[in-house]
């Protein structure tokens, strides 16, 4: 007997998803080297400050775009439910006490994952907008400085927001074990379906049924 | 600029430790600047061309005097011309050398992520150190006065240095050096405000009741200082702030937002690190029906035409 996976993203998804993985980390870490200072020396891994300074932007660019193809590939699956809002209002059991039986059945995205989904979404679109106000190889000097303002706020308080939402994207990965295998290999154990996402698992074993029956007929 | 060994360092930008401290502290200097007393001839500002080596494009003409119309990274300073009618038919021209303020608590330097990029001296003066500077613009945010320009060319802050090379020789700035009628004065700045009353003093004699010094209490004071005959008006002097101050967005910003954030980052990568520690890896059981037999493909869903005979649950 083998052990039975299912498919949860193409290979074009998941290298999509690797190339946001690696831009954010790169915008992420070359706009945190400007933020605070004791994080200053983190130019040094982008050629030096006046490259760092260079690079941040076309970064963000980079991984808005990337972020863009897959927001319209996963956006149908994300949108909110009415019981997304009682899956999150049991969310502390399962947070604190590992009580998965007190969750309400989820289809392919629980309502975390969905939250994840649209701060990203939001928090991307803001650092687009409002970075481009003060980019000063491009456009800062004909942007009103009292905008700029607003505008390098906003550019860290989205960073910020999305920082932690990655904190907590990439912990959900590490503490629900066979996740991580979703984004390797792009499948994940029946089991792990069967126990996190009911309504997607039994969409896919009815289809896989359905297939064997087509094919017998 | 670059950096002067001879000057103390009193702040030095995007630094979260205290800078050397130990020498006895110089005396502040000013630059005080007599509106009244400036006839507009521009000596300043080619004085200014002269010693720090720079040379503006050609310009064209506005319908004004001001040549160049603005600052720019080639002219750090530049006059700007203000006719006024402050009592109705009585017109009254006003000149106004801008630049660098040389704010007590320089916006720029707040702003600024770079470290040791901008620097202020124990004498006052606000200088940018070029050789650290990396071109973000964000000391434009900062700054109150809208006074830094960015060079297209080298990517580089550039404004008055209060000719910082100067003073540390103990000379005063090229400007105030050419000045032929006196506008512009040199000295410490204790010296500069008690000439500044005499001149105000002055003004008052002659029907100017409300002269005054310019020396913004929102900026900590400014070692640029200006006389004006309208001190209660100083918008009517091209647009001289009533009320700088670094504006609230800014002061967040580089203030409470960089501690507070970085500290929420790291806290919340802890409380994962510790949940996990506490709770352990949310892990499934395994059943009979999670398992095909060994000649069936065993992942359902990809779409390569491959059928798994799965089991009823």
């Amino acid at each position: 007997m083998k052990k039975l996976y299912i498919q949860r993203y193409t290979d074009n998804q998941r290298i999509n998803h690797w190339l946001v993985v690696v831009l954010f980390g790169l915008a992420g870490f070359s706009g945190l080297a400007l933020f605070h200072p004791n994080l200053f020396f983190l130019t040094q891994f982008f050629g030096g400050p006046q490259w760092t300074r260079i690079v941040h932007p076309y970064f963000g660019v980079a991984v808005f775009l990337m972020f863009l193809l897959m927001f319209v590939a996963f956006v149908g699956k994300n949108l909110w439910r009415r019981e997304d809002t009682q899956w999150l209002n049991a969310a502390p059991k399962l947070v604190l006490h590992a009580d998965e039986a007190a969750m309400p059945p989820a289809h392919k995205y629980n309502a975390g994952q969905k939250l994840v989904f649209w701060s990203m979404t939001v928090c991307l679109l803001v650092l687009l907008v409002t970075g481009v106000l003060f980019w000063q190889a491009w456009f800062a000097s004909s942007v009103p400085i009292g905008l700029q303002r607003v505008a390098v706020v906003l550019h860290a308080l989205a960073a910020f927001i999305m920082s932690l939402t990655a904190v907590v994207h990439i912990y959900a990965a590490i503490w629900v074990k066979g996740t991580l295998r979703a984004m390797t290999q792009g499948n994940v154990s029946a089991g792990w379906a069967k126990h996190h996402h009911v309504l997607w698992y039994r969409d896919k074993m009815e289809a896989a049924r359905r297939d064997v029956q087509a094919e017998r007929l | 600029m670059s950096s002067l060994q001879s000057l103390d360092i009193a702040k030095r930008s995007a630094t979260t430790t205290a800078t050397p401290d130990a020498r006895r502290r110089i005396p502040e200097v000013a630059k005080l600047i007599d509106v009244s007393s400036c006839i507009g001839c521009k000596a300043c500002q080619v004085a200014c061309m002269q010693w720090n080596d720079l040379r503006d494009d050609v310009g064209t003409c506005h319908g004004t005097y001001d040549n160049p119309v603005d600052l720019t990274p080639q002219s750090w300073t530049v006059m700007k011309f203000s006719e006024v009618e402050v009592t109705p038919g009585r017109l009254e021209w006003l000149i106004r050398k801008d630049g660098c303020m040389h704010c007590e608590d320089p916006g720029c330097l707040k702003a600024c992520p770079a470290p040791g990029a901008i620097v202020k001296y124990a004498n006052g003066i606000v200088d940018f150190i070029s050789e650290n500077c990396i071109g973000c613009g964000y000391c434009v945010k900062g700054c109150p006065f809208d006074v830094p320009r960015i060079s297209e060319k080298d990517n580089k802050a550039y404004k008055c240095s209060l000719c910082a090379d100067r003073v540390a020789v103990a000379q005063e700035p090229a400007c105030a050096k050419a000045c032929p009628t006196g506008a512009i004065r040199f000295g410490s700045k204790e010296d500069m405000l008690t000439y500044g009353d005499g001149r105000v003093a002055e003004l008052k004699t002659r029907g100017y009741d409300k002269a005054s010094v310019y020396n913004p209490e929102g900026v900590g004071g400014t070692h640029v200082m200006y006389v004006l005959q309208h001190g209660d008006k100083p918008e009517l002097y091209a647009n001289l702030p009533a009320n700088p101050s670094i504006s609230p967005m800014v002061a967040i910003w580089k203030g409470l937002a960089k501690p507070v954030a970085l500290a929420t980052m790291i806290g919340a990568a802890l409380v994962g690190f510790f949940h996990h520690m506490k709770q352990g890896p949310l892990e499934v059981p395994e059943h009979d029906e999670d398992f095909v037999a060994n000649d069936q493909p065993n992942v359902v869903g990809v779409e390569d035409g491959s059928r798994t005979h799965v089991q009823d649950a």
